[in-house]
């Protein structure tokens, strides 16, 4: 009753419970609150960057320790990794040889046979039939890679002793056809993405010329898809280069200068693996030969992914 | 077009068709490639591993008799790690992804965390241990623990979380953000009662195959240093009194499953085979239900939601 009677306040008074300077005072602790819900937002979008200087940090400050021991030359060019031995040798070559080596037979492997599934499934299986091997495909590639492993321990490499008697037990050809295997739907899934992502027309020109599915899929999609397709083959060459248990298990966990898959080796993550089992003690050049091993790994990967980068502003189609 | 060319046209779609065929039966037969190494690898393993589990297989601790192992400190490990896992990498996945959708300002600042989000996804999983090694275990002084281990794995599905938050953000329809900015709404209220609730199926699908994926992870964990053989259980995090919560099992050393897999995997008798086997066979159904839940959701739930 008595706000009635006092003119202009009742009016705004009217419009809600609050008095101006109450509005205004909520108005700003909401601005305020809004603004500290957004910093802590950036905060933890902020924690991926973080973790790249985090990983950046390691690898570098122990690497130069390492390198303060070990010559970059010697470290480069050495055909000897015998870290733990009484007289250690420190060359990275024997490592690179069995990484690159497996990764190139997981890649013969699965780059024809992701492929063939993707082109497949993008242009020849009915819908029905993408939707129920989709799936199983994914499940393929959520195995976890100790299970890969054991299985070429166990399965694949007795086989191949069936076809050559002489094979070792551990070798890296029954390492990489199986880790060939476990990336192959890193591949096709992503090659299979881009394949989709070529509009309809392009199709129903090339079948209005008579083209059939088959030349069609190859001479339409494929070039039209290249970018994307190509970068599934960067990301599966990441993966293999990268990948260790596969190969900490089957391939033999001796740095063995050769590239003949034959032969039991040791990749540079299965090295890291192996010291990490041992006891060794921090601050060890042993210790730091882990981080120098793992900056090598890093930076090829790091290669791959910049490849990757211009691989797709390159060939990108635009439709 | 001349008659005697017919015959030939008549070849040349027969030699097409042939091939149309041959090249579908090869994409047939990549596909089986894949099916039967699942099944090969699925039922090897069930096999071999078939009369080792038990009940007692899941309450005994490892040992050096194989007959008497079991996998009690691992699957306990596992399910302490991954609690530390999802606590860590679900809240701080879901802030950045819904920063970077909703917030961030399109600037070189929010370009260099995307550029960087992608690459961390390409980064393999051993460097995290190495980052871990030197950060949490030494720099921090967090100890070859459950601690380490579980934030090594938080910040390796990280982006996986990321991505998958955003996606399902992005695929909300910005006329729901209007009708709320309309009526009034701040940012984080249009965030919290609108873009939160109906991406939650695509995060949940993200969050469960990044953890999928990090219960399988092995070479991170035995980076930073974890035992291979570790015969006692970790403090309970359910304390005697008052909050009843004891947070000393952070601080514990541990075992997880992919790691008592690898160390029977890595001893040549068969009978630790036989053990390796059977913890292979569980590990695989755990991340075959992780990656079925996650499907179903990808499939019925979304399906469900109309614009």
């Amino acid at each position: 009753m008595q706000e009635t009677n006092s003119g202009g306040a009742a009016a705004l008074a009217s419009y809600g419970p609050l008095s101006v300077s109450d509005r205004l005072a909520k108005k700003a602790l909401r601005n305020f609150k809004e603004r500290v819900i957004e910093l802590l937002l950036l905060g933890a979008a902020c924690v991926s960057v973080l973790t790249t200087i985090g990983i950046i940090w390691v690898l570098v400050s122990e690497s130069v320790n390492f390198f303060g021991t070990v010559s970059i030359w010697s470290f480069l060019t050495d055909t000897m990794w015998t870290p733990l031995f009484a007289e250690p040798r420190y060359g990275i070559l024997p490592l690179l040889a069995g990484t690159l080596t497996t990764s190139l037979v997981a890649l013969l492997v699965a780059i024809p046979l992701g492929t063939t599934i993707a082109i497949y499934l993008s242009e020849f299986a009915r819908p029905t039939v993408r939707e129920i091997v989709k799936p199983f495909l994914e499940l393929l590639g959520g195995i976890p890679t100790i299970v890969y492993g054991y299985f070429a321990l166990m399965v694949v490499i007795p086989l191949l002793q069936l076809i050559m008697p002489d094979l070792s037990g551990f070798n890296m050809l029954g390492a990489g056809i199986v880790m060939g295997i476990a990336i192959i739907p890193y591949v096709s899934s992503l090659a299979e993405d881009a394949m989709r992502a070529v509009p309809m027309s392009m199709r129903e020109g090339s079948y209005a010329m008579g083209a059939t599915r088959l030349q069609t899929a190859f001479r339409v999609v494929f070039p039209a898809a290249l970018s994307g397709i190509l970068s599934a083959y960067i990301l599966g060459i990441s993966r293999a280069v990268g990948e260790t248990m596969i190969v900490a298990v089957a391939a033999g966990m001796q740095p063995n200068f050769t590239v003949n898959p034959l032969e039991p080796a040791q990749t540079i993550s299965a090295y890291i693996v192996q010291v990490a089992l041992g006891d060794l003690p921090h601050g060890s050049i042993g210790y730091q030969s882990i981080f120098a091993a793992g900056l090598s790994l890093m930076l090829m990967t790091l290669a791959l992914n910049l490849v990757g980068h211009v691989v797709r502003r390159r060939f990108r189609e635009a439709y | 077009m001349k008659a005697e060319d017919i015959p030939l046209i008549r070849k040349i779609i027969r030699r097409n068709k042939r091939l149309e065929l041959l090249f579908a039966v090869a994409g047939f037969l990549a596909l089986l490639v894949g099916v039967l190494t699942f099944v090969a690898l699925f039922a090897q393993m069930a096999v071999a591993g078939w009369e080792r589990i038990s009940p007692d297989f899941f309450t005994n601790f490892p040992s050096r008799r194989a007959g008497q192992a079991g996998i009690l400190s691992a699957w306990v490990g596992s399910l302490l790690v991954m609690l530390v896992t999802a606590v860590s990498a679900v809240p701080l996945g879901v802030a950045a992804g819904i920063y970077l959708e909703e917030y961030a300002p399109k600037n070189l600042f929010t370009d260099v965390i995307e550029i960087n989000v992608t690459n961390l996804a390409g980064v393999p999983s051993i460097v995290y241990g190495l980052l871990a090694l030197g950060v949490f275990v030494y720099t921090f002084g967090f100890g070859q623990s459950i601690l380490s281990a579980g934030l090594t794995l938080g910040l390796l599905i990280l982006p996986v979380v990321i991505v998958a938050t955003r996606e399902s953000i992005r695929s909300i329809p910005l006329h729901i953000r209007e009708a709320a900015y309309g009526l009034g709404a701040t940012r984080w209220q249009v965030t919290r009662d609108h873009i939160v609730p109906y991406s939650l199926p695509g995060i949940m699908t993200g969050v469960i195959i990044g953890m999928s994926r990090a219960i399988g992870e092995t070479a991170p964990i035995i980076t930073i240093g974890a035992l291979t053989f570790i015969a006692f259980l970790p403090e309970s995090p359910i304390g005697p009194e008052f909050p009843w919560l004891n947070f000393e099992w952070l601080k514990s050393g541990f075992t997880v499953m992919p790691i008592q897999m690898f160390n029977w995997t890595s001893r040549p008798e068969e009978a630790f085979q036989q053990n390796a086997a059977a913890a292979g066979f569980i590990l695989v159904l755990m991340t075959l239900a992780m990656n079925a839940v996650s499907i179903w959701i990808r499939y019925h739930v979304r399906k469900d939601i109309k614009w």
